[in-house]
């Protein structure tokens, strides 16, 4: 449906000898028909960008846009047919609901009859019936979202694009209107990109994630592929939360290595596809998410699977309860009962849920590069 | 890896808006310049400096320049002195009656330059109320001072300039964060030192704004000089003299050094803008004054002193309305006329030719602001959009008219339009009904430009792109979208620049001709015939029709703004 080979978009910098800003670096991604994907990263990262591209509002240095097969790059926004709700919804404060709506009906020659029809239509899907003629500033912001999604959707685009819809709206009315909005999408059956930097929203509203740091793909996938397989320590620290230890390869097996991790504890710990050739001895950073990790009364068996540590402090965060646990390996963050343990107490830690193995970054001073190692 | 050029139809009617609009104002606002320039080299036989040197060995032209200058500086001191603490008066006052007296004290925006003029005639001059006043008080023979040379000039320009600095002073108060000064306050400053230290270096680039403003206006300044200068010279009046003598050489060059000193202060006013416009950025907050309310005592002190300000400020208008029923010849000796009538309107509206200048105001001051209004829309369109080309000439050209009074361009005007060379972009104007909308057209484009170019700033370019996105094309999305959205600022820059054009007067004496008279010109005529109530009742439909057009306009802006 939406196919973006290469993309890349470089801003002039202001000053002729300071180098271009590389907003989009050689992204390339296809949204399914009838599918909802969130592009998703910290500010900057190029997911507004991207999305600007795709409706025509920014020319990209390089790379090809497709919409339905068809090649958009160098059309200009309004002969791309796509719909788009923007962060502040961009109502045309000197028309009323009904003619907000109407707009892009009658730009592509709708009859006015015919565009009241359909304008009434749309309405009555957004639960705006009856509001055709109410000033726009008349409505509360989650009303006027739903305007600018009607006015979106009146001219039956292939493809929605979604610009932060729910940022505008307070806590409460945002979590109501994402489970709203996307029963709402996939009921008309909508292909649909989004752009947010809210993760909690990406995982609610998205078929699929396209994660973005730097202007790059990190990875893209479901919401449970990006959570329990993350292919990079930047996708795993941006979802959720995650504790990261230094270790280093003891034996290499298909799927899982064998680490020390923090000199000390031997873990089985799964290869991601960052983790590229590896060889024993290798420098790797192990990543384990709070409840992966599980923490028992201090064991001194010396078998070497466990990790010393002593709880710092207790964090009770409604479901679950947070340990901030000091250990050789550093800080770390472990999920647990409520009052399984008081702060002071001397624990062992072992993972009980799935760990992962990315390169260290300090990974160029591998081993066998530094003479009188071996 | 260069971006691609964009195509389509977007940038293609960009292009060819902007380059409509550069060749627009490339003719009116800078090719006539051109003219002056070759006018100030053009001797009998061929290219000659001989103008530039009569011009610099002339001891009163040197004296001319020198005049301007110190006015100028003098007039800016005086506006200052009146319009800053007047600002701080009714902005952070605490008195029964604040927000009306506000209102009236920038009433004199409305007071057209040639109509306060001559009611400091009625009022100061030798025979003026005040003047007699005094007079008769102290039981003295003669007048106690005549209005006339450097300090009438100076009084005229401090009175009807200060709203400069009221209006920028009162705007830059109101966006002052009042917790500067508490935080002030609290580190132990006294509220002389809040004053000093914090408040008024905070509202310097709003007050240095003003002055340059006053600046630039008082070098231009031509009515008050032409009427009360008497042997007092200045370049504005020495420009008016050295054309109607016939001397274009001369009269040229003066025209370049006033335009070149203008120039000058337009520019650090562009710089001072610039920063305004960054120390504008803080939030206003609603709270404006800080501190306990003063005490009633205090408060009723400072109403009364307000009210006396505000009636010294208005007494011109008052003048001028009571002169308006004065019958010529029936008022001689007397403190105050002894006949009242109607004799003066009677006339003006009895006789059709006595109307005749009131319907060429309103019909050429209507022609100048419609092609303001299209030109503003245009010009402001581009320079809104940080891709379009031409940007920086349009720019430039858009402001340039205010560098440049009344009188250069009059003359500027006069030598371009005084040829027929249809090839050369020069048509035979002067003396035709088109000349003057065409002055009052290029000297408002300031003006209307920079009110449009507000809106297109407040504009959420979004808007555009929303319609972009639902399929409107580069024109539907101007005219359905652009176009009713920064309607209302532009609507009130065309009223400002509709009523400037309803009164105007400097560059109206260089170009008028009997046909096309304004109400200026016959204003001074019948000044001239010395019948004083017929001036003054031409003066008082004057400011009549401009409130009038402000009143509806500022209803206009107010319907068109519940929208935004």
């Amino acid at each position: 449906m939406v196919e973006l080979e290469g993309l890349r978009k470089e801003y002039v910098a202001a000053s002729p000898s300071a180098p271009p800003t590389l907003a989009v670096d050689d992204l390339t991604l296809t949204v399914e028909r009838g599918e909802l994907l969130t592009l998703l990263g910290p500010s900057g990262c190029g997911k507004t960008t991207t999305l600007r591209m795709i409706a025509g509002f920014e020319q990209p240095t390089a790379g090809t846009i497709r919409v339905d097969g068809r090649d958009v790059t160098r059309l200009p926004p309004q002969k791309r047919g796509i719909g788009m709700v923007f962060q502040n919804y961009a109502l045309f404060p000197h028309l009323d609901v009904q003619d907000n709506v109407a707009f892009g009906l009658r730009t592509r020659g709708v009859s006015k009859a015919e565009a009241a029809e359909r304008v009434e239509a749309v309405l009555r899907r957004v639960e705006l019936a009856g509001y055709g003629k109410r000033r726009v500033q008349e409505l509360s912001g989650g009303q006027q979202q739903r305007v600018a999604l009607a006015r979106a959707l009146a001219p039956e685009p292939p493809l929605l694009l979604l610009d932060e819809p729910l940022s505008n709206l307070d806590a409460a009315l945002r979590e109501k209107t994402r489970t709203e909005l996307r029963s709402l999408l996939k009921r008309l059956g909508m292909t649909a990109v989004f752009v947010t930097h809210d993760q909690e929203e990406a995982f609610a509203l998205a078929d699929r994630i396209a994660l973005l740091d730097a202007g790059r793909l990190q990875q893209i996938g479901t919401a449970e592929e990006l959570y329990h397989r993350p292919a990079n320590a930047f996708v795993a620290s941006f979802l959720g939360r995650a504790n990261f230890l230094p270790a280093h390869i003891r034996t290499i097996g298909v799927d899982s290595i064998a680490c020390e991790v923090a000199n000390r504890a031997h873990w089985e710990v799964q290869r991601t596809p960052a983790l590229g050739e590896v060889a024993v001895r290798d420098r790797v950073l192990v990543m384990a998410r709070p409840e992966s990790l599980g923490m028992y009364p201090l064991e001194e068996d010396g078998s070497g699977a466990s990790l010393d540590g002593i709880v710092a402090e207790r964090r009770f965060a409604g479901a679950v309860t947070y340990y901030v646990v000091q250990s050789f390996g550093g800080e770390l963050l472990i999920a647990g009962d409520p009052h399984e343990f008081e702060p002071g107490a001397r624990v062992s830690i072992r993972p009980h849920g799935p760990v992962f193995a990315f390169p260290d970054r300090r990974e160029c001073v591998r081993p066998e590069q530094q003479p009188g190692q071996r | 890896m260069r971006g691609w050029p964009r195509r389509g139809s977007a940038s293609r009617g960009l292009t060819w808006l902007a380059a409509g609009v550069a060749i627009l104002l490339v003719w009116t606002v800078l090719y006539p310049n051109l003219f002056v320039v070759l006018d100030s080299f053009r001797g009998e036989a061929g290219a000659t400096l001989e103008h530039y040197r009569r011009f610099f060995d002339s001891r009163s032209e040197m004296e001319a320049v020198w005049n301007s200058v110190w006015l100028s500086l003098a007039s800016v001191v005086c506006a200052g002195l009146i319009g800053v603490p007047l600002a701080f008066l009714f902005a952070r006052g605490d008195f029964p009656g604040r927000r009306v007296l506000s209102g009236l004290v920038s009433l004199p925006v409305l007071l057209p330059p040639l109509v306060g003029v001559i009611a400091f005639l009625f009022l100061y001059g030798e025979t003026g109320f005040f003047t007699r006043s005094v007079q008769l008080l102290l039981g003295m023979e003669e007048a106690p001072w005549r209005l006339n040379g450097a300090g009438a000039v100076l009084l005229v320009h401090a009175y009807t300039m200060y709203v400069y600095f009221y209006l920028f002073t009162t705007a830059a108060l109101s966006r002052l964060d009042v917790s500067h000064m508490e935080a002030a306050a609290a580190l132990g400053a006294s509220r002389l030192t809040v004053l000093r230290r914090v408040t008024l270096p905070l509202l310097m680039p709003a007050i240095g704004g003003a002055a340059l403003l006053v600046f630039m206006t008082s070098m231009g300044s031509f009515s008050a000089p032409y009427v009360f200068g008497g042997g007092f010279r200045v370049l504005s009046t020495q420009i008016f003299a050295s054309k109607l003598n016939g001397d274009i050489g001369i009269a040229a060059v003066e025209t370049i050094v006033l335009a070149l000193v203008s120039i000058l202060f337009l520019a650090m006013l562009q710089r001072y803008e610039a920063q305004r416009e960054y120390t504008g950025s803080g939030k206003g907050l609603g709270r404006v004054r800080y501190g306990e309310r003063p005490s009633k005592r205090r408060r009723v002190a400072l109403s009364v002193l307000a009210w006396l300000i505000v009636i010294i400020l208005l007494l011109p208008h008052a003048t001028v309305l009571l002169v308006s029923f004065v019958p010529a010849g029936t008022w001689t000796t007397e403190l105050f006329p002894p006949v009242y009538s109607l004799d003066s309107y009677r006339k003006i509206f009895s006789q059709p030719q006595q109307l005749t200048p009131i319907l060429n105001s309103l019909r050429m001051a209507t022609i100048a602001t419609a092609m303001n209004v299209v030109l503003a829309f245009a010009s402001a369109y581009i320079l809104a959009r940080k891709r379009a080309p031409g940007r920086g000439l349009i720019n430039v050209l858009v402001i340039l008219p205010w560098a440049l009074p009344g009188t250069v361009l009059a003359m500027a005007l006069a030598s371009t339009f005084s040829v027929n060379q249809p090839w050369f972009g020069r048509f035979v104007l002067i003396g035709t009904g088109a000349i003057l909308p065409l002055a009052y057209f290029i000297r408002n484009i300031p003006l209307v430009t920079r009110a449009a170019l507000t809106s297109f700033r407040q504009l959420d370019p979004a808007l555009e792109e929303a319609a972009a996105s639902l399929g409107a094309r580069w024109l539907t999305t101007a005219r359905r979208v652009t176009l009713p959205l920064v309607l209302p600022g532009i609507a009130a820059g065309a009223l400002l620049a509709f009523v400037t054009a309803l009164g105007e007067f400097v560059a109206s004496i260089l170009l008028y001709t009997h046909r096309t008279r304004p109400i200026s010109i016959e204003i001074l005529a019948q000044l001239r015939a010395f019948d004083f109530g017929a001036a003054a009742a031409y003066a008082v439909l004057l400011i009549i029709l401009m409130a009038i057009a402000f009143v509806f306009g500022q209803r206009a802006v107010g319907e068109g703004r519940g929208g935004i």
